[in-house]
């Protein structure tokens, strides 16, 4: 919880959007709009947001799978933007990813072995008895068997599928795995087991999660930190448990406001977030948030409040607490 | 209890793993049509490579006083115009025209995967320069552009097969670039790279694999049409020379004589429709086979 094994700088994605026969581009979608935040070793960092917020952006520019338009991400002290295609190979090592659809995410045509052997094989690592061991013993500790190895992907079910997902990025074991949305594709009841799988690999292979997910009970269960994202700014940014029990950004209240609650008695106060989510290719002026904001003040509409620590550790994008 | 539990890990060990080409026979073998194609395929494929047992005389032995002889118990399919025999032509021809048939698809299915991998993988200018060109061959009618490019290179077997193999390039070439550009987007080639391979491995190991279903079923229809059109080049006279018995131009010997002996047409046109016609079914059942989604 001390060194940061990874710290992003003003991170930005602009896709540009295109018209016409020559491609003129006439706007573009700042899916994610200067982001800054760092990952201490041996944390989990939960990344929560509406769909489209840029959370699943923002993980594949970590590892490169989407080119970032500007800003740094240091990784072990090297800047990952400026790496070429052979450094950045042996950076993917230390990083890995779990996709979301465990049915999208396996090649349909490989058997599990050759599923899990690939990033041995790729980074040159033991020979072919090795690897197969290897393979043998990884599918042990995500919970299947070691006759499963023969089998091809649509043998398994879903959460079957995650947990081999999960055997790949560990196969070359990173040092950080980035984690997209890794259970929302799942039944709720596979959720958990999956869940505390994760829990128990971070503990035995000491392993560092960026957590990114839309499920903030999800987050709140596996994350020491969490960033909260809004039209791909980051908004909030603290202890899981200070994001839970205090949350600063009114976002951030709004959110945990419309997570429902077990109790049939329970009565809502008051509604608060209405509206729609604006269009990240013509995002509001000022703060991106004034148009559903119920505490917004006029200098809301003209001005993109700052990054600031409000208390300690707890980061927030608000002009509340100026 | 405990050897319940035994027991049933066993049975779970045992239950094969089946890859989807696997599954891909299983339903290919349940298919009548389809094995009926098949059969009639192999019957070829026999016939080309144990002709010279099969047929009772040389494809080229004249005996002129034998000419236009009608089906009998000598010449069961009867004679030509220079008293050769026609059934020992005709199985003779099957291994012209199987042999045009896949070579030519062959040389397409390769040039035209390659040129549609690095189509669809690398995208941009490459893509836009690669799949103009296959339009432009596209606008021509294919049998056409085969005459164009016969009539440049001269007449013969050899060059009617390498027209047919260029005319039906783009068709591949297109077919693999749909392909790539759709499993190109595949959660599993990102995480392919997220892994850290490189795009020779990501494209041979992943993507062309994925891609092969649609090629084979596409190839195994190509195989008759490709047929069709070097019987058509020999036909035209742009194709086999005689004294190949190649069955498109045997046909066309056969024009002048197509009221008195027409049997001299009858039986080299039944080996290449029934050619064709097992190709198409065996092609069809591939199809459903192999990528159900495919069915129109």
């Amino acid at each position: 919880m001390n060194e940061p094994l990874l710290q992003v700088k003003g991170l930005k994605k602009y896709f540009p959007i295109t018209a016409g026969l020559f491609n003129k581009q006439i706007g573009q979608v700042k899916a994610v709009d200067d982001l800054s935040f760092s990952v201490y070793k041996g944390e989990t960092l939960g990344i929560v947001g509406e769909s489209g917020c840029g959370k699943s952006t923002t993980g594949r520019m970590l590892l490169r799978l989407i080119e970032p338009t500007e800003g740094s991400i240091v990784f072990e002290n090297e800047e990952v933007t400026k790496l070429s295609p052979q450094q950045l190979r042996k950076v993917r090592r230390d990083m890995q990813m779990i996709f979301q659809d465990p049915f999208a995410s396996l090649n349909p045509r490989h058997t599990v072995e050759r599923i899990l052997e690939e990033p041995l094989i790729v980074h040159g690592i033991g020979s072919k008895e090795e690897r197969r061991k290897k393979v043998r013993e990884m599918l042990e500790v995500v919970g299947l068997s070691s006759y499963h190895a023969k089998r091809y992907p649509h043998q398994f079910s879903g959460g079957q599928r995650q947990r081999i997902g999960i055997a790949r990025a560990l196969m070359t074991k990173p040092k950080l795995i980035i984690a997209d949305e890794p259970v929302s594709a799942l039944d709720v009841s596979i959720q958990a087991q999956v869940l505390n799988l994760l829990e128990d690999l971070q503990k035995e292979f000491g392993l560092t999660y960026i957590f990114i997910a839309h499920d903030l009970g999800v987050v709140r269960h596996i994350s020491d930190r969490v960033g909260v994202m809004y039209l791909g700014r980051m908004v909030e940014l603290a202890n899981s448990e200070d994001v839970y029990r205090n949350p600063k950004h009114p976002y951030t209240q709004a959110l945990l406001e419309a997570v429902p609650i077990p109790d049939p008695e329970y009565k809502k106060e008051k509604q608060l977030l209405s509206g729609d989510l604006p269009s990240p290719s013509n995002p509001p002026t000022g703060c991106a948030f004034h148009t559903r904001c119920q505490a917004c003040m006029d200098i809301c509409k003209t001005i993109k409040p700052e990054w600031k620590e409000v208390e300690k550790g707890h980061y927030v994008a608000c002009h509340l607490y100026t | 209890m405990a050897e319940l539990a035994r027991n049933e890990a066993n049975i779970v060990q045992e239950e094969q793993a089946t890859s989807l080409w696997k599954e891909g026979w299983i339903r290919f073998r349940k298919n009548k049509m389809a094995l009926v194609g098949s059969g009639i395929v192999l019957f070829f494929i026999l016939l080309a490579v144990f002709a010279p047992f099969i047929a009772p005389y040389d494809m080229n032995d004249q005996q002129l006083s034998l000419r236009l002889q009608a089906p009998s118990k000598d010449h069961i399919f009867g004679t030509d115009d220079f008293g050769r025999d026609i059934f020992s032509r005709v199985v003779y021809g099957a291994r012209i025209s199987l042999w045009v048939g896949f070579f030519s698809v062959l040389g397409s299915v390769v040039i035209g995967s390659l040129l549609g991998i690095i189509a669809g993988y690398y995208g941009r200018w490459i893509d836009a320069v690669i799949s103009r060109i296959f339009d432009i061959m596209l606008a021509f009618p294919s049998i056409l552009l085969a005459i164009g490019i016969v009539a440049v290179l001269g007449p013969s077997l050899k060059n009617a097969l390498i027209a047919i193999a260029v005319i039906n390039i783009p068709n591949f070439g297109r077919l693999i670039r749909s392909r790539v550009l759709s499993i190109k987007q595949e959660e599993y080639i990102t995480a392919a790279k997220a892994i850290g391979m490189s795009d020779a491995r990501i494209l041979f190991h992943h993507i062309l694999p994925n891609s092969m279903a649609p090629i084979i079923v596409q190839g195994t229809l190509a195989i008759a049409t490709a047929i069709i059109e070097a019987a058509a080049l020999g036909f035209l006279g742009l194709g086999a020379q005689p004294p190949n018995p190649e069955w498109g131009k045997m046909l066309a010997d056969s024009k002048a004589y197509l009221t008195q002996a027409p049997w001299t047409m009858i039986f080299p046109g039944l080996a290449i429709m029934l050619t064709v016609l097992g190709f198409n079914l065996m092609g069809d059942g591939l199809r459903d086979a192999l990528d159900p989604r495919m069915k129109s």
